[in-house]
């Protein structure tokens, strides 16, 4: 996985994964419900995101539900990065298992909507071009670092399982 | 609290040792217990990353088959264990649409297709029906695919919740990556004030310890907790999910060895030294008296937002719509509470009560003791059993403008229909007391 660059999307405290995938288009395809994501706090984002933007927010990103929706409407739209000052946990769990890099960024108040912003989350680096600041943040955690550079936990699985690294049953005839 | 307290922890941290380490630690919390016999360990400490054995997979009709299946098929594999992998239809029951209806029927071709032993079809929501069916043990660590599988935790065993993606992960591989949290102990003194709920203690308590204690674990003490049924302490549990926690715990004592017999099993010789060490190391600990706790409300739009219900009168807040549903709030013990409230007494004219008892166990006793009856003599109408309105799935969502109260345990904008509706949580006591007023308001006027 090599560094991301994209414009920035900046939302708040506690964004819950309610807003992010309503429940009434839960029955849809994922193209839908994508189009629907943060529609309740900002109504133009999933129709003006761009492949690569940045998601810059503040604590407890993701509160709330489990649904995987929330994290896969983030990958459906191509957002290239997330940047928040906290995760809630399931959803963070989501984000690195779909293979979209989610990192800790204490300092998301000093980015701005629009501005310039390159992610590169397995150096633990963001630089703002807008501004000039660069940031070292934690990489993805150790144990994980595979995974997300193999494009998430699917991908991870397969390449286990084709090396014969893992036991499980068998899919039934 | 520091709220990155975890992220440092992930750092730098070595991948589970294969071999069983002998290491002497003293004073262990319950999740430390759990985690290291999960992990094949002698002992773990908090921060620690560990791969934890699943006893239990518990996926659902929403983010379960029809999202794992698809997977399955990509991977080339089955399920690594089908006496585990637990499947429950509890999000789309009844069919009210052909997407449902398909969702529904995909849900029970994989069960058949992968011969699961444990199948839970249209029974009730998913947490309870576990509860009532024995499926829980002290000390046992399991995974769900929703948020408030950590209702589980009130039997003294690691129940968490997690994405389907996640769960795909986990019905192909029988184990997971955790970081071993650190616990945050919440006691509780005292008995109740009349219409005073397990309810009212969580609604405190998201406003008290916020939303933000992720990779945390709560575990609640106290005699106030060990006068509670298991219904009531589940409330606990479940809503643990509110304040962001990996999961709450309460340590297994008489009352859950009884619920786990009711539920057809017999618990383990062990089940009661479950529990954390008189010396462990909790990373907070908070004492709260009971007795002064007050009925609560948590306005528009997060469980966080809250305070004493009586503070919400001087508003004259209209209620549309008052809902009793959900895992959390339409228990046996809450229809109880709610019809304690309305006997005698009328739903007001302009407001709509709505009832869907947590599961169809529930169901048949509300029915046999005459509480539903008590409800639908007050204008209550009854629903389905299944997670329908808390979540905008089912019967019973809101308009643009709508004003709800719900004895849910999440109000999040949008979740509940409109994204211009507004929800209320409450008590049992305190949404029947609001059907009735048609407003919010304190229930403990309705019940002395």
């Amino acid at each position: 996985m090599s560094a991301v660059t994209g414009k920035t999307w900046v939302f708040g405290d506690e964004i819950n994964s309610d807003v992010m995938a309503p429940g009434i288009y839960f029955k849809e395809p994922m193209d839908v419900m994508a189009s629907h994501c943060l529609e309740a706090i900002d109504p133009s984002f999933a129709s003006n995101v761009k492949p690569g933007d940045i998601i810059v927010a503040g604590r407890a990103f993701g509160v709330g539900s489990a649904r995987e929706q929330a994290a896969l409407s983030f990958a459906h739209l191509n957002v290239g990065a997330i940047l928040a000052k906290s995760y809630a946990r399931i959803f963070y769990r989501n984000m690195l298992n779909f293979g979209v890099p989610a990192l800790i960024f204490p300092q998301a108040d000093e980015i701005n909507a629009r501005d310039e912003v390159t992610v590169d989350a397995i150096a633990g680096t963001i630089e703002n071009k807008t501004t000039g600041k660069n940031y070292a943040v934690s990489p993805i955690p150790e144990h994980l670092m595979e995974m997300i550079s193999l494009g998430g936990l699917m991908p991870f699985l397969k390449k286990k399982i084709d090396a014969g690294e893992l036991k499980t049953g068998a899919m039934p005839k | 609290m520091d709220p990155f307290c975890w992220s440092g922890a992930m750092k730098g941290l070595q991948s589970p040792a294969k071999e069983k380490e002998h290491r002497y630690v003293m004073g262990e919390t319950l999740i430390q217990k759990i985690m290291a016999r999960a992990s094949g360990k002698a002992a773990v400490t908090p921060g620690e990353i560990v791969t934890c054995a699943v006893d239990l997979a518990m996926i659902l009709d929403s983010g379960g088959p029809r999202k794992i299946w698809p997977r399955l098929e990509q991977l080339g594999v089955g399920i690594y264990d089908n006496e585990k992998v637990i499947v429950v239809a509890d999000h789309f029951v009844p069919a009210a649409d052909p997407q449902s209806a398909a969702i529904l029927k995909l849900t029970r071709e994989f069960v058949k297709k992968f011969d699961i032993k444990h199948f839970y079809d249209m029974e009730g929501i998913c947490h309870v029906v576990m509860a009532e069916n024995g499926h829980l043990q002290p000390g046992m660590f399991c995974c769900g695919g929703d948020s408030h599988s950590t209702m589980g935790g009130a039997f003294g065993c690691y129940m968490a919740g997690f994405g389907a993606i996640e769960m795909s992960g986990v019905v192909v591989t029988g184990d997971i990556w955790s970081v071993v949290p650190e616990t945050i102990k919440v006691d509780w003194s005292g008995a109740f004030g009349e219409g005073v709920a397990a309810k009212d203690i969580m609604l405190f308590l998201a406003r008290e310890l916020g939303m933000e204690n992720a990779f945390k674990v709560v575990e609640y003490g106290g005699d106030t907790i060990r006068n509670m049924s298991m219904m009531e302490r589940m409330v606990l549990t479940n809503m643990a999910a509110e304040l962001g926690a990996e999961t709450g715990l309460i340590a297994p004592d008489e009352t859950t060895l009884e619920a786990i017999r009711a539920g057809g099993t017999e618990p383990a010789a062990d089940a009661l030294e479950w529990r954390s060490d008189d010396d462990a190391t909790f990373c907070a600990e908070h004492n709260f008296d009971a007795r002064t706790l007050v009925p609560q409300v948590a306005a528009p739009h997060k469980p966080s937002n809250s305070g004493p219900a009586e503070d919400f009168e001087k508003d004259k807040i209209h209620v549309d719509q008052a809902y009793i549903g959900a895992c959390v709030g339409a228990k046996l013990t809450d229809l109880h509470m709610v019809a304690s409230v309305l006997k005698g007494r009328q739903v007001k004219s302009g407001t709509r009560l709505m009832v869907a008892p947590s599961s169809k166990k529930i169901m048949r006793e509300a029915a046999a003791d005459g509480t539903l009856a008590t409800i639908t003599e007050a204008g209550g109408m009854i629903l389905p059993s299944g997670c329908g309105a808390c979540a905008g799935l089912g019967a019973g969502i809101i308009a643009d403008g709508e004003v709800c109260i719900s004895s849910t345990n999440r109000n999040f904008q949008g979740r509940m229909g409109s994204n211009d509706s507004f929800v209320y949580l409450g008590s049992p006591y305190t949404v029947a007391a609001a059907a009735v007023a048609g407003e919010i308001v304190d229930p403990r006027g309705m019940l002395s």
